[in-house]
């Protein structure tokens, strides 16, 4: 971030959480806290605070790699172990690093994992991601809960009841066993209402996109919004500080009329307002980030900052049914939703926050959000009538990130948003 | 004398073995599955479900007068021109092959489409056939990756009645306790019959090539499992009588094809370069109980859940802690008295290609000789594959 650019007190209370996290993985040979590997999407993170352990997530520390320009080594280091080109490359940076000595993104040592829990929630990979892991990591216990996909575009009470029976019969003992702490109750209670307000915040800071002009990106700027929920804070009275903090903040954009704060400061005019698909890729974020901003288009809602978790449609963690709620929140993540239902969710927020057109960032490692997008995309097309817009790239390999075919293919379609335009002028 | 040389000497009769391949290779690559739909017409009431890959418990759908039918893509055989606009390149062939299929008409007089959990790919496919509203239903069938009795298998139990339900909605047929125990007697004795192919196939691998036995098995996946079984006696009876003669080849275990399957010349190609395939994992859906399903309980559905919580194979969709795949395989090489094993996978399937390094592990520990190799279903060039494997076969037989 260039000198100029003023730090808000929500980035620095950000930073300072994370560093916090790292400094507390860094000591735990000294304090005893047990370390669990777990996932983003579907995370129990309260559950795992509630047994005062420390969670780490090998997803985060891939991106982190990829944005530090670590992870080209470490994808080759997995390949040159036997993993194929064709596979997720998140996987293949997380074994790399691994491999390499599992120095994580800020230079210390990740510990090892006392648990790997896999919270098998909307994502086939991760199921062979952590049968790797464990081969990596003999003899270190695992934990399955395994979350059923909303085939139908529901939850059902026996969807509910199996993950329930899940967390009691495997989940919990395994964390029982490798704390040696029993499950306590009420403490979790105590951090999920922690939760449900925090998850309210969310929902007020995204949907100030529906101010014109928008005060954030809901992309660029979204994932670092989402960085502290996704990486083990929500339920904590820290993160419901930083949420409050940066709402604020936020408010105080919308009252000045202010657009989103970038990379290179303040965006003067917003010209495109789109709805985005599918994760960024991590290993040029700047430069991605900036033919956005570069051409006065903001990001007014993605289904990628709804991945570890979708607020908007009312759910809240629920002190009053604990494991139910731990279990509807796993199901309800992004990724664990039908093709149906994203385009249900994809059409209300290119509604709802006046978008001018939609576009889809296919990402070559992750199939769970790709398979199928094109069909969303020409859906959308039709059903909302705007231009829609497509483009290729990778979440952590840098052979996948082509500057000038997605530059390219960006100006064609802000050419025809601006198109578009001057036909509805 | 090898069958195929047998009958193109001029002026042969056909055999019985050549007639009944044949057969099967025509029922296995209909594309439009007119046999299928055959069955259903000369009935009312009848239905037809298509399962994608791998596994999916076809005695549910055969007890409520349904024809369960397996839809593997259209290989290299149906060309691809509306599929490609559906998928990108870096994902697997196999569902730009069912959406084109799907889009041009083959599946008309089909009922409902299941998709098991398999991939992230599958899955989404079954919200493309949901979208398109292509069939009166479209069903994620979600497998347990739990494996307990009272948590994963009642969670399975639901899901079987989830797709009965909707068959119930089509065609009003009740499931009794009778008639799903009749048709898993059908299916136990189809994996018996194929079983005993196989084991035939490993003492004698002469006697069948691996591209008949393709066909052999690939036929049951589109016709009624009466009919199937009983070509599946005519070749048992066929090949338990000492025909053929030996080559000079090694025996190997193919893994990794159980999804998108490899054109059946790349199967011919691995032969024809040295190898007799002795057992692989093709049509792993057919072979995917080990052993026999309770049929004579009260509560059938149970017993299919049981079944597959406890006698599945391993397979690369399902989660392996507690009993790893890669000694399974390893088990299996040793069963089959194996040479060595070919991990043959489609390109971009991440469930295959992310299991490869484990595999390739333990095969050096245990001393298994071993290559990789990717393809797609449409392949049609095999000369790098078929001097990969000859170099396979040689080094085997000269230094093994």
């Amino acid at each position: 971030m260039p000198e100029n650019v003023k730090k808000e007190r929500s980035m620095i209370l950000q930073k300072e959480m994370i560093g916090n996290l790292f400094k507390e993985l860094g000591n735990v040979k000294q304090t005893g806290k047990k370390v669990v590997y777990t996932f983003v999407p579907g995370n129990l993170s309260e559950l795992i605070r509630s047994f005062d352990m420390l969670p780490v997530y090998p997803e985060i520390n891939a991106l982190q790699s990829g944005m530090r320009k670590k992870s080209d080594a470490y994808i080759r280091e997995a390949e040159k172990w036997g993993h194929s080109e064709d596979v997720c490359t998140y996987v293949k940076c997380d074994i790399g690093m691994m491999l390499k000595g599992n120095i994580g993104p800020t230079g210390e040592k990740v510990p090892d994992p006392d648990l790997l829990l896999l919270s098998y929630t909307g994502c086939f990979t991760f199921l062979k991601w952590f049968e790797n892991l464990e081969k990596l990591y003999p003899g270190v216990p695992v934990a399955l809960i395994h979350t059923p996909y909303q085939e139908n575009g529901e939850i059902t009470a026996e969807m509910t009841e199996y993950m329930v029976k899940q967390l009691k019969n495997d989940v919990i003992p395994k964390m029982e066993q490798v704390s040696g702490q029993k499950f306590d109750p009420e403490k979790l209670k105590t951090i999920l209402q922690h939760s449900a307000d925090i998850e309210d915040l969310i929902v007020k800071i995204f949907d100030t996109t529906k101010n014109v002009p928008s005060p954030i990106d809901a992309y660029f700027a979204g994932v670092y919004y989402i960085g502290p929920i996704n990486i083990g804070f929500r339920g904590t009275p820290e993160a419901t500080e930083y949420y409050k903090e940066l709402y604020s903040e936020i408010l105080e954009r919308v009252r000045l009329g202010l657009g989103p704060v970038t990379p290179e400061g303040e965006m003067e005019e917003e010209r495109y307002r789109l709805v985005v698909e599918g994760p960024p890729n991590w290993t040029s974020f700047r430069e991605f980030w900036k033919l956005f901003y570069d051409m006065g288009a903001v990001i007014v809602a993605s289904s990628y900052t709804r991945v570890g978790g979708v607020y908007k449609n009312g759910f809240r963690h629920d002190p009053d049914r604990l494991l139910e709620s731990l279990s509807e929140y796993c199901m309800g993540c992004y990724t664990n939703m039908n093709l149906p239902q994203r385009v249900e969710m994809l059409a209300k927020e290119i509604k709802d926050y006046k978008a001018d057109g939609f576009l889809v960032n296919s990402i070559k490692s992750c199939n769970s959000f790709s398979a199928g997008q094109l069909l969303i995309m020409r859906t959308l097309e039709d059903r909302m009538g705007i231009p829609v817009g497509f483009i290729e790239s990778d979440l952590v390999d840098p052979r996948y990130f082509s500057y000038s075919n997605i530059k390219n293919r960006l100006e064609s379609f802000f050419q025809m948003l601006e198109q578009r335009k001057l036909i509805n002028v | 004398m090898n069958n195929n040389v047998r009958n193109s000497q001029p002026g042969f009769k056909m055999s019985k073995l050549k007639e009944l391949t044949d057969k099967c290779e025509h029922l296995a690559f209909d594309l439009n599955f007119n046999a299928a739909k055959k069955w259903k017409a000369e009935k009312e009431n009848r239905v037809l479900v298509g399962y994608m890959p791998i596994y999916f418990p076809r005695e549910i759908i055969h007890a409520v007068d349904g024809l369960p039918v397996g839809i593997m893509g259209g290989g290299d055989r149906k060309q691809i021109v509306i599929g490609d606009a559906y998928y990108q390149s870096y994902i697997c062939h196999i569902p730009r092959g069912i959406i084109e299929m799907a889009l041009s008409g083959h599946f008309t007089n089909f009922d409902g489409f299941v998709f098991p959990a398999i991939c992230d790919v599958i899955r989404n496919l079954s919200g493309m056939f949901q979208m398109s509203n292509i069939g009166k239903f479209a069903k994620y069938i979600d497998f347990p990756q739990d494996f307990n009795s009272d948590i994963g298998g009642e969670f399975y139990i639901q899901e079987m009645n989830s797709v009965l339900s909707k068959i119930k909605e089509i065609n009003e047929v009740e499931l009794t306790t009778e008639r799903l125990n009749h048709s898993i007697g059908l299916y136990n004795k189809n994996r018996q019959l194929i079983e005993e192919i196989y084991d035939i196939k490993q003492a004698f691998p002469w006697r069948l090539t691996a591209v008949e036995t393709y066909h052999i098995v690939r036929a049951g996946m589109v016709i009624p499992v009466e009919e199937h079984n009983r070509i599946l006696e005519e070749v048992l009876y066929e090949i338990r009588q000492d025909i053929g003669e030996p080559l000079d080849k090694i025996k190997v275990v193919i893994t990794g094809a159980f999804c998108e399957q490899p054109p059946v010349s790349l199967i011919k190609t691995i032969e024809l370069a040295g190898c007799y395939i002795v057992d692989d994992d093709f049509m792993l859906g057919s072979r995917w109980i080990q052993g026999d399903v309770d049929n004579t309980t009260d509560n059938p559905l149970k017993a299919l859940s049981e079944a597959y919580l406890n006698f599945s194979t391993f397979s690369s969709s399902v989660y392996d802690i507690g009993n790893p795949k890669s000694k399974r395989l390893i088990n299996l090489i040793k069963r089959r008295e194996a040479d060595g094993v070919i991990f043959a996978a489609p390109s971009f399937c991440d469930p295959a290609l992310l299991d490869n390094p484990t595999y390739n592990k333990e095969c050096d520990k245990a001393g298994i000789r071993y290559i990789n190799f990717q393809y797609h279903e449409n392949i049609g060039q095999f000369k790098v594959i078929k001097e990969q494997v000859g170099a396979f076969s040689d080094s085997i037989k000269l230094w093994a």
